[in-house]
């Protein structure tokens, strides 16, 4: 059998994920945990009396924490695995990929093991971040002066 | 040709011990089982290290050994340079071969140590493997949550270690002849889909072995795959009748049997080195009312790498067979 009959093969015994079932299902998702960290800011904002942006910050703050927290304790994933990208594309989801790899690696050594792995995920996302925030912000002073 | 009939090796004894999610499964007679995956050690690394001890400790005791007594261990296991085998081999006074296969590690092991003792008058071998569910993960693929959902192709894992005693003293396990198989690459990329790399390797070396042995594939009561999930194994069957025009009817994979299908948390069925002995030792060769049967074993190998993986190259597979005659 050739490798492309095989491949087809193969395909045919894959099962489909469910792409509108996974959209849909991280599209409620990711908008519950936004309601709720709006929430959260509209509290800080009425009890504390926190200025509107800092509120939002101390919001990203508790998010972090609590996503965090899920993980050390060790049921994020399990929720990440049945709510899909509603979690792991926001904050949540950068807080965990860093905390994972910090509890991963933290008998390995502080240099060697926790401070090299502990960007492991998030790296990419902080370097393509600064990158693709660096471009647009030209586009911005293109576009808008 | 790489098959050969063995005289007069048997399998003596066996001791394993199983995780956390593998005690949930569909075997409830293990020798021992983890509550966490920790072992009341440090690390998970040193968790491994102390699962393969006490497998060995409790085989050499079942059967009142010493180490003086045992000839030869082989061992093998997924972590990096099989460090987890060769720093358990340095607690004994036994000379070691540390051995490399990826899941199919076992099945080697077993050949490795059949073929030391065939044409010996006497001798005891060990054949120790074991896999971690948490090392494997931190090796081949992301940190242990590494936080994005898994395709349903995945397959888990198993954690535990299974230590088997090889001999020449005749019991009702005899192995009776092994193939070795031979590296297939059928450009699988997917690190996820294991099941549809090693189900050509493994359907291979099955037709190898009936070939060079002469035998129909109905010779064998019972064909047991390693961990091809339960996905890879339906590619496998159809793999057999497209590809080389044989119906597989008496087969079962170790990995889709392990654990319950309501254990979501293992997709497709459990992988590793540890999944087919765990399955043959506590639930085949522990059935109760035992029929005489003949088993063809057939341990299969993602040989994947991260680096590789990340460089896109195509993953290859290997799979060596054993037969067991069991009375």
């Amino acid at each position: 059998m050739k490798k492309e009959e095989y491949q087809k093969l193969v395909s045919e015994y894959t099962p489909k994920e469910n792409k509108w079932k996974n959209a849909a299902l991280s599209f409620f998702v990711g908008g519950l945990v936004g309601f709720i960290a709006e929430l959260i800011a509209l509290i800080l904002q009425n009890s504390f009396g926190l200025e509107v942006t800092e509120s939002y910050s101390w919001v990203c703050v508790i998010m972090i924490f609590f996503a965090s927290f899920c993980t050390a304790l060790g049921f994020f994933d399990n929720w990440v695995s049945k709510c899909k990208a509603g979690l792991f594309l926001p904050t949540t989801g950068f807080a965990h990929s860093v905390t994972s790899t910090a509890l991963d690696y933290r008998k390995d050594g502080f240099i060697t093991g926790l401070g090299s792995s502990f960007f492991k995920l998030a790296g990419s996302v902080i370097l393509y971040g600064i990158i693709s925030a660096f471009f647009l912000s030209i586009l911005g002073v293109i576009i808008y002066g | 040709m790489a098959s050969k009939k063995l005289n007069n090796v048997y399998i003596k004894d066996s001791f394993s011990i199983a995780g956390p999610v593998e005690k949930k499964g569909s075997i409830k007679n293990y020798d021992l089982v983890m509550d966490d995956y920790y072992y009341h050690e440090k690390t998970f690394e040193q968790s491994e290290i102390k699962m393969q001890k006490v497998v060995i400790d409790n085989l050499l005791n079942q059967n009142k050994l010493i180490n003086s007594e045992i000839d030869l261990l082989v061992a093998g296991d997924l972590s990096n340079q099989i460090s987890v085998s060769s720093y358990t081999a340095s607690n004994y006074t036994i000379p070691f071969f540390g051995i490399y296969s990826a899941c199919a590690s076992f099945v080697q092991g077993l050949i490795v140590g059949s073929e030391y003792l065939d044409n010996k008058r006497k001798g005891n071998v060990i054949c120790v493997t074991s896999s971690h569910n948490l090392n494997a993960e931190k090796q081949f693929r992301f940190p242990i949550e590494y936080g994005a959902p898994k395709p349903t192709t995945t397959t888990f894992t198993a954690t535990g270690a299974v230590a088997c005693l090889l001999t020449k003293e005749e019991t009702k396990v005899k192995v009776e002849s092994y193939t070795i198989g031979r590296v297939i690459d059928m450009g699988c990329r997917d690190a996820s889909h294991m099941g549809a790399v090693m189900a050509p390797a493994a359907a291979n070396v099955i037709v190898d072995h009936l070939n060079e042995l002469n035998r129909e594939i109905n010779y064998y009561d019972l064909i047991l795959t390693g961990d091809l999930g339960c996905i890879g194994s339906k590619i496998l069957i159809e793999f057999l009748k497209q590809a080389f025009g044989l119906k597989m009817k008496q087969h079962m994979d170790a990995g889709c049997e392990l654990y319950l299908k309501s254990q979501e948390e293992t997709y497709a069925g459990a992988s590793g080195p540890v999944a087919l002995p765990l399955y043959l030792f506590n639930k085949i060769l522990k059935q109760k009312n035992r029929k005489k049967q003949k088993i063809l074993i057939v341990g299969t190998g993602s040989l994947h790498n991260p680096f590789f993986v990340n460089q896109k190259l195509t993953i290859p597979g290997v799979a060596h067979a054993i037969s067991l005659e069991v009375n």
